[in-house]
């Protein structure tokens, strides 16, 4: 359990420390993400303690964006002119995206499934 | 009554009052949206959103307050972040046969999502930060609020912004997608990431862990993709 949990945090400082260094535009932990991966990748599994942290985390990861969504509640103010326009907005790209990028990947999906 | 006063006062002073309250919401609204058979709409991040900014507002508790302590919390984004590693090595395989279709549609969608939002809201004539605070409404919220900051949006607006596209995908989504009676896991995982970042990733795993693998893969790309191209395309 500590063991998977340094692991992750490791790898999400590690993550950090380059956007620092790089002035990369991207948040720490997807670099971390993407380290780790490469790691797995080359040690060819995964470490027991990592794997029951993850899941462990990953069940609950709806319950982690909580604290930043009552944020919401800041912008009260700045919401109150144009909030119908920005659902509207919300709502129509929500559905114009779906629609496109499930047509479009099971279309292309179909043609790369052959090979399978 | 007077030391139920007290009381209060020195307790919701206490970063630990607030973790209890979060996970207590969170816990009940969970019960509720098994109870109801997961109607969408009952989605349990919605509910306790909802019913915490409630208790704010009754209680007068700013959300700097709430914050010091939901924050231990929202500290694991982070490590979860990191996490989805695990899901994307295991299905590696999968992915790597499937990286064209993968590279294609979310270079598409990320653009599409974005686009058709500015269009809506440029369209009603929203004030220009407006538009420019809704470009990265797919976008997870770290990265979305680099890029508003880049075009000329406001960096907090656009964060409260991305965690209403991620309630209202983890809504819309499945239900378009049944609809359209896409069946495989990998799609539908897919879509859920590009188009409601973690919120998306979050259901996508419960669907299943090859859903949660391409969610997660989605997110990061669309993540990518639209910090790359969204000033160019905008610009």
């Amino acid at each position: 359990m500590i063991q998977g949990f340094l692991i992750l945090l490791a790898f999400q400082l590690l993550g950090e420390l380059l956007v620092v260094v790089f002035a990369l535009p991207l948040p720490g932990p997807v670099i971390g993400l993407v380290l780790l991966l490469a790691s797995l990748l080359g040690l060819g599994r995964i470490p027991d303690s990592l794997k029951k942290t993850s899941d462990g985390l990953l069940s609950n990861l709806a319950l982690l964006f909580i604290p930043a969504g009552v944020g919401l509640i800041l912008h009260f103010d700045l919401l109150a002119s144009e909030w119908w326009i920005i659902l509207l907005a919300l709502l129509v790209s929500t559905v114009v995206a779906t629609l496109v990028t499930a047509a479009l990947f099971q279309w292309l999906m179909s043609r790369v499934g052959g090979e399978k | 009554m007077m030391i139920g006063t007290d009381f209060w006062v020195y307790f919701a002073a206490r970063p630990l009052i607030w973790i209890v309250v979060t996970l207590a919401v969170f816990s009940i609204a969970n019960l509720v949206y098994q109870r109801a058979n997961r109607l969408p709409i009952l989605h349990p991040v919605l509910i306790s959103m909802a019913l915490l900014i409630v208790i704010l507002l009754i209680t007068g508790t700013p959300y700097e307050t709430y914050f010091s302590g939901a924050q231990f919390i929202h500290f694991l984004l982070g490590p979860a972040t990191v996490a989805l590693a695990i899901p994307m090595f295991q299905y590696f395989d999968e992915i790597r046969r499937l990286w064209l279709p993968i590279l294609v549609s979310s270079t598409v969608g990320a653009l599409v999502a974005s686009l058709s939002a500015v269009a809506v809201a440029w369209l009603f004539d929203a004030r220009l930060e407006t538009m420019m605070s809704v470009a990265p409404k797919s976008v997870t919220s770290p990265i979305a609020m680099g890029i508003a900051e880049k075009i000329g949006g406001l960096p907090s607006l656009a964060a409260a912004l991305v965690l209403v596209t991620g309630v209202l995908g983890s809504i819309l989504v499945p239900m378009i997608l049944k609809r359209m009676r896409v069946e495989d896991q990998a799609v539908k995982g897919f879509v859920l990431g590009l188009t409601s970042h973690g919120f998306g990733t979050a259901v996508a795993l419960e669907v299943g862990t090859v859903a949660g693998a391409f969610a997660g893969l989605a997110m990061g790309l669309t993540g990518l993709l639209t910090a790359f191209l969204l000033p160019i395309v905008i610009g």
